[in-house]
């Protein structure tokens, strides 16, 4: 335990992050630049979420990390072993007695309280940059809030496929100024973007930070006669019968049987041990 | 003071003390208005104990600080220098700056950051008589509906939220105690 600094950075690192995790909270929705570090892992497995992590963890906190609503995928049990090895806080799968939470691509089906900060994985932070490459330039747009570009690249997508397709990292407007990536989470968890905790977004890559104060106005764009639809597969779990939650849908054999699971397997596993059954365990118990 | 002073009041176990800080100060920012216990570091008068935890956590040999009239002391630069390594500059050309309402003003000298990098911009930790959650009423990103706040100038805090996304953050520190204001922040007057 003794032989790296409390969680893994060095204190001028977490000094840097933490100045930007003020001002990305003061300006709720602008991407704020830091330096960011190497890490030991690969780019693109949440080295941005990592060192914010780093940064806002004590030795109080308790920690749960997801990947895509999940504990016990590769990404998220490595970086919940890094935080246990170099910081020594405890951890947890479950949503409810967790303080921070570090999260790939969902946000918790489980309303998230006052108590608790949520730190997203972000691959690129720029909701415009797919539409335009440069920096200079979207720089200046988020500057100018000029977001036109965004709207039709929305339209499109009505346009070409009758309906908004864009299915996540679905661009929100947040306190009614900066439109924002919530990262790629489905559009289904855009509504709960609006929550109680504080969340966090890091970009190691891409060298970016950003925030969302609790209890703020973040709106997904849409148009009046094509509304934001938070959509997920219209099927109940297979475990847990669960009808209000986003599925996984997996591919049972060659013939292309399938079955739809709760993403978040905290809440699947809670649901299940709370005595709830979904279409594939009632049959196993026919 | 002598020596042995300069060198004392820093953090005990400065990873640890700092992130326990940093906890505080990231929850008054997001939350305006709420008022939380800042501890760690034991500055030399006048700064406050909230107030010097804040600079040992935030501050460093990259961040400009200004001490305002009154916190500008031999004692409280030799105690910065030591702990932080921040250079001492302006109120123009600070990150942070320290001191009373009074001293600190005008907020025009500070730096509002810029259009295209609205986080360049300074943050001000205020050192207050008393921290109360009534006075002014504020309202915005971070508050559910509203919330109270004791202000020393709420027409120049007022004036300050009306260039958001561009302006300063602010600090209110009380002996251990912290709140904060982000630019965000919407600001009424009572009654």
């Amino acid at each position: 335990m003794n032989e790296y600094n409390f969680a893994y950075l060095d204190e001028q690192t977490k000094r840097m992050i933490r100045r930007a995790i003020l001002k990305g909270l003061a300006v709720p929705g602008y991407q704020v630049p830091f330096a960011s570090r190497e890490m030991p892992m690969p780019y693109g497995w949440g080295t941005g979420g990592v060192q914010v992590s780093a940064a806002t963890l004590t030795p109080d906190d308790t920690f749960k990390v997801i990947d895509q609503g999940a504990d016990d995928t590769t990404n998220a049990v490595s970086i919940r072993k890094f935080f246990e090895n170099t910081a020594g806080v405890a951890t947890t799968e479950e949503t409810k007695k967790a303080t921070v939470i570090q999260t790939r691509h969902r946000i918790p089906e489980a309303k998230l309280t006052e108590d608790q900060i949520l730190v997203y994985q972000v691959p690129i932070p720029e909701p415009l940059r797919f539409l335009e490459p440069r920096e200079t330039e979207t720089r200046k747009m988020h500057s100018l809030e000029e977001y036109g570009l965004m709207h039709v690249k929305l339209y499109e997508d009505i346009s070409q496929h009758g309906a908004i397709s864009t299915s996540y990292s679905y661009p929100v407007k947040v306190s009614d100024r900066y439109v924002m990536d919530p990262s790629p989470i489905p559009k289904f968890d855009n509504p709960k973007l609006e929550m109680d905790a504080i969340q966090l977004f890091g970009a190691g890559r891409e060298q970016r930070i950003y925030a969302v104060p609790p209890h703020t106005k973040v709106v997904s764009l849409d148009f009046e006669d094509y509304p934001f639809e938070a959509s997920k597969a219209d099927h109940p779990c297979d475990l847990c019968g669960a009808e209000d939650s986003y599925l996984d849908e997996v591919i049972m054999d060659d013939a292309g049987s399938r079955m739809f699971v709760c993403s978040d397997t905290d809440y699947c596993r809670s649901r299940r041990e709370a005595g709830h059954q979904g279409p594939m365990t009632r049959e196993d118990a026919a | 003071m002598n020596a042995q002073t300069h060198f004392s009041g820093g953090f005990q176990d400065a990873p640890r003390d700092a992130a326990h800080a940093f906890r505080a100060a990231m929850t008054v920012m997001a939350r305006p208005g709420e008022i939380r216990t800042l501890v760690g570091a034991e500055p030399p008068a006048p700064l406050s104990v909230a107030a010097g935890t804040l600079l040992l956590t935030l501050c460093d040999a990259d961040t400009g600080v200004y001490l305002a009239d009154a916190a500008d002391t031999s004692d409280t630069r030799q105690w910065l220098g030591f702990h932080t390594g921040a250079p001492i500059v302006e109120a123009s050309k600070a990150d942070f700056a320290v001191g009373r309402w009074s001293d600190l003003m005008p907020l025009s000298d500070y730096r509002i950051g810029t259009s295209e990098y609205p986080d360049r911009a300074a943050t001000l930790i205020v050192e207050s008589d008393a921290l109360a959650p009534k006075g002014a009423v504020l309202s915005g990103p971070g508050i559910k509906t509203t919330t109270g706040l004791s202000l020393p100038d709420i027409a120049a805090l007022q004036g300050n939220a009306m260039l958001y996304p561009l302006g300063c953050d602010f600090f209110f520190t009380c002996g251990d105690q912290v709140a904060a204001l982000p630019r965000s922040t919407q600001i009424k007057a009572e009654g």
